[in-house]
């Protein structure tokens, strides 16, 4: 092992991620700004906006994917944490928008002037400045997931009754979202951004290098990933995964383990939330609906759990697949199709596509190195019985 | 308000007084009716005061079209009517008019009048035919507790023979001899008893409102009345809260029921348990509409047969997603998870397609409409009728786990699946009989639900999250954990309801779940011993 800390974790599979990902994240930007329109290469900026969410929901996928393919925690609920670092960010970008609201207001954003509020709820506090939301956007979701799991992993709560508990979490954040009350804009969500940064956020450049940072952070989250997933740590979470109660009684503490890996994975989803914001505009309480976490844990499931790659993979197929369904004539039947694709994966290709793919191309190679043994073996004497 | 009805009952009585004093009482309507045609607000009053002193059936009608601006008269023979859309209608008989005069003019009337009018409705209502206006009219006075309405209540009470309305009258009375000047004591002590026994709110308003010059043994009697009356609120409203959650508690139960089975027989949630629940609405809806084009005459027997029809058709498309989805997927619950909600995407998609997104309009029966009074409880029908059906269901399920072959082996493949297989029961079809009976509860709820609720193609997907609750808080494995479950559930939330607001409510009963389960992972009634851990 010669190479570095970062090559070492990296094989050839995450390998051609990583350059696929960067060569992605340098082309596609520098195609939009640089090529003019005409050209057969040129990236609409529309387009540039929706691989930009394509790559967050991936990041997000990624953070499901290291819980459920490598620790076995199917979390229904992980469209909460993502909302959260949504929020996170939206709340900074709302206090950019400053006096350019419709109410003109330079402390207090539009939906508060119109409930006639008077002064800034004190969770607002603090989201003018970009280095406390970005904390926020790693520390909301972060410190709801430990305070989730803390419970939750102490007192062995697994399986299906652990999903159904998610799922109930983000139902009872969707509930207060929705509320006026609840300082978050109610229904309607954040919206009407202005500045990131000092920079214009509809600008084209902006989301060029939104683009190129979403593809960023998704490199360093897979990187990650890779690390944990290959270093000591990652086995006693597929030990976990597979057989509870036998590493428990090996000495391994593995509410501890699991808690470490469902935090972490909380964050990366609040990042994903983050990087998502500003590249469609809006954040409202829609994002915590049950449905859109299931959804998220079907571009996993389809991709490949417990491949890293396979999930970011799923992310993009199935939301490149919606995209394209429903904004044609086939919109009545994307359910239909989606329905059918959970159903068909979970039934039929229970590894997801890279799953399924490395297993075949193992088998194969294990095949081959057989037949050059049978081959060897054959040549050579066999030993007396 | 107050004040206008003061107003009003304070013309009542004098109209009342007039009437009584008048030696004219013997006049007739048509001669109270030909005031009208004389042009003179003077005059149309007197008219208006000898209409309601006339005693006639009809004095209400003309009353009322006078104020509705629909009274005219004929200038030439003096004659009244009352104009109805095109017709004519003679005022003193009520007979069509043919032909028509030629020659008509409007029964004018001024503010001043309008008072005068206002009270003679009144008059005419405490005294009227109809046992509700003169209910309302008597809680009018109870509310305005004018002095003068005494003799005329005195009169009515006389008068009264429904004992409600008759009720309503003593306590009318009972407020205004309390507020009056120059009651007894005695008068006074009586008038507070018969609120007390009233006991609503209007009662404590009453009572705490008491004139200053009133003796000390009526407002030290009228301060325990208080007290005794809010007790009885508290006792009452609380009653309501748990009807409320009751039946709330019902919908959940007969929602979850069928998903606990299938979770404890088989360890495998179906998320598309709640489409199950929305065909079997879907159901109620083809067989009433097939009864509203065919048979009219059968639509209070619609529910007799949506019942039978909704089980079947739920059971049998349950037990068609067991075989095609769900049997290749034993011993990955988390992967039948996903499978049962791509299931739910494609039922809903398609009962969206067949029969539109909107709301489809699902009618009660008769006799499951309305509502009736139990002390200060309203209790309307059709909840009452949903608690009735779930027990029925909850305790004829029981009785099938409990008596029949079936409910045997389930309860065995439910304690040690791999036991139950060694001792020749067959899993597989326990599985799929286990699967259709649940899909077939849950139609059952649907048909309960499409009385209550809107039956669109969200119907489901409203109810599964509650019901999962339900199932993961009462327990696996023990259908008196759903039921305790789903009543606490309902109660518990009907109770925050008050204090929280529905929303809050909901999240406060979510998070309270969610910590129960960190006390008790495997729910309330948790099965004990190996089982647990297969």
């Amino acid at each position: 092992m010669t190479g570095g800390p970062i090559i070492r974790v990296l094989d050839r599979q995450a390998v051609v991620f990583l350059t696929i990902l960067s060569a992605v994240a340098i082309l596609v930007p520098l195609s939009n700004l640089l090529l003019p329109a005409t050209s057969p290469f040129h990236v609409p900026t529309y387009a540039v906006a929706l691989f930009g969410k394509y790559i967050c929901f991936a990041l997000l996928a990624l953070s499901i994917d290291l819980i459920w393919g490598y620790c076995g925690i199917l979390s229904l609920g992980h469209g909460a944490f993502f909302a959260l670092g949504g929020y996170a960010m939206g709340m900074y970008l709302m206090r950019q928008i400053g006096t350019r609201g419709v109410y003109a207001n330079p402390i207090l954003p539009d939906f508060m002037v119109f409930l006639n509020w008077k002064e800034l709820p004190i969770f607002w506090y603090g989201f003018q400045s970009f280095p406390y939301a970005l904390l926020m956007v790693f520390l909301a979701p972060g410190a709801l997931a430990f305070l989730f799991g803390w419970f939750a992993f102490r007192s062995r709560v697994t399986g299906v009754y652990l999903s159904i508990i998610t799922q109930a979490m983000t139902f009872a954040l969707l509930l207060a979202f929705f509320r006026n009350d609840f300082g978050f804009g109610g229904n309607n969500g954040l919206t009407d951004f202005k500045d990131i940064l000092g920079f214009n956020v509809q600008a084209q450049s902006t989301r060029a290098a939104l683009f190129t940072i979403s593809c960023a952070a998704l490199g360093i989250c897979f990187i990650i990933c890779r690390k944990i997933v290959t270093s000591k740590l990652g086995k006693v979470l597929v030990a976990i995964r597979d057989a509870e109660s036998r590493t428990r009684f090996l000495g391994y503490r593995v509410e501890n383990y699991k808690l470490f890996v469902w935090t972490l994975s909380a964050c990366m989803a609040g990042l994903a939330g983050a990087l998502y914001v500003p590249q469609v505009g809006i954040i409202n309480p829609g994002e915590f609906a049950p449905a859109n976490s299931i959804e998220a844990v079907l571009w996993v499931a389809v991709g490949g759990r417990g491949t890293l790659t396979g999930a970011v993979l799923g992310a993009i197929l199935v939301n490149y697949a919606k995209t394209t369904f429903t904004s044609g004539i086939l919109a009545p039947y994307w359910l239909f199709l989606l329905g059918a694709l959970f159903v068909f994966v979970t039934l039929f290709l229970p590894r997801g596509i890279v799953g399924t793919v490395s297993h075949c191309w193992c088998e194969h190679k294990a095949k081959r190195a057989a037949r050059a043994d049978d081959a060897a073996g054959a040549a050579a004497p066999k030993p007396a019985e | 308000m107050t004040k206008l009805w003061g107003g009003l009952i304070a013309c009542v009585l004098t109209l009342a007084f007039l009437i009584a004093a008048s030696p004219a009482r013997s006049q007739t309507l048509d001669e109270a009716l030909t005031k009208f045609s004389a042009s003179s607000f003077n005059e149309t009053e007197e008219g208006i005061t000898a209409v309601t002193a006339s005693g006639s059936p009809r004095a209400l009608a003309i009353i009322e079209a006078l104020q509705a601006g629909t009274l005219v008269f004929d200038p030439e023979s003096k004659k009244v009517y009352i104009r109805q859309g095109s017709r004519l209608l003679d005022a003193a008989t009520g007979a069509a008019v043919d032909p028509v005069p030629a020659k008509l003019s409007d029964v004018r009337i001024i503010n001043r009048l309008r008072r005068v009018l206002d009270a003679a409705i009144g008059s005419l209502t405490l005294m009227s035919p109809d046992p509700k206006q003169r209910l309302s009219a008597a809680l009018a006075v109870y509310k305005s507790r004018e002095t003068a309405a005494l003799p005329a209540l005195d009169a009515a009470i006389a008068k009264e023979t429904d004992s409600r309305v008759k009720l309503a009258l003593e306590g009318a009375r009972a407020a205004v001899v309390l507020y009056k000047e120059d009651a007894t004591e005695v008068q006074k002590l009586d008038a507070v008893t018969v609120i007390r026994d009233r006991g609503d709110q209007e009662a404590i308003s009453l009572l705490s409102g008491l004139p200053a010059n009133t003796p000390p043994a009526v407002q030290k009697l009228a301060q325990d009345a208080i007290a005794t009356i809010q007790g009885r609120l508290v006792f009452w409203e609380a009653l309501q809260n748990a009807w409320y959650g009751l039946s709330l508690g019902s919908v959940l139960l007969l929602a979850a029921i069928g998903l606990a089975i299938t979770f404890g027989v088989m360890g495998v949630i179906n998320m598309a348990h709640g489409e199950m629940v929305m065909i079997g609405a879907y159901v109620t809806f083809v067989v009433q509409e097939t009864i509203r084009q065919h048979n009219p005459a059968l639509f209070d027997y619609s529910l007799a047969f949506a019942i039978p029809l909704a089980f079947l058709v739920s059971g049998a498309i349950g037990i068609l997603i067991e075989r095609t989805v769900i049997q290749w997927m034993y011993g990955r619950p988390l992967d039948t998870l996903l499978a049962t909600w791509g299931v739910s995407l494609i039922l809903q998609q398609a009962v969206r397609t067949t029969f539109g997104p909107t709301n489809r309009e699902v009618g009660n029966p008769s006799w499951m409409s309305g509502a009736f009074e139990l002390g200060h409880l309203t209790i309307t029908y059709n909840r009452m009728w949903i608690i009735v059906f779930t027990m029925a269901v909850f305790f004829g399920l029981l009785g099938i786990l409990r008596f029949t072959r079936i409910g045997l082996e389930m309860r065995a493949v439910t304690q040690n699946r791999r036991m139950a297989a060694s001792m020749g029961i067959k899993t597989a079809n326990v599985d799929m009989l286990t699967f259709g009976l649940g899909s077939g509860i849950a139609g059952l709820a649907g048909v309960a639900l499409s009385q209550i609720d809107n039956v669109s193609p969200n119907l489901g997907q409203s109810y599964i999250i509650d019901s999962f609750m339900v199932v993961v808080f009462g327990g696996v494995g023990n259908l008196w954990g759903t039921l305790v479950g789903a009543f606490s559930l309902g109660i518990a939330n009907k109770f925050l309801e008050p204090y929280a607001g529905a929303v809050v409510a909901k999240i406060a009963i979510l998070v309270l779940i969610i910590l129960f389960i960190q006390k008790r992972p495997r729910g309330m009634f948790a099965l004990k011993g190996r089982a647990v851990e297969a």
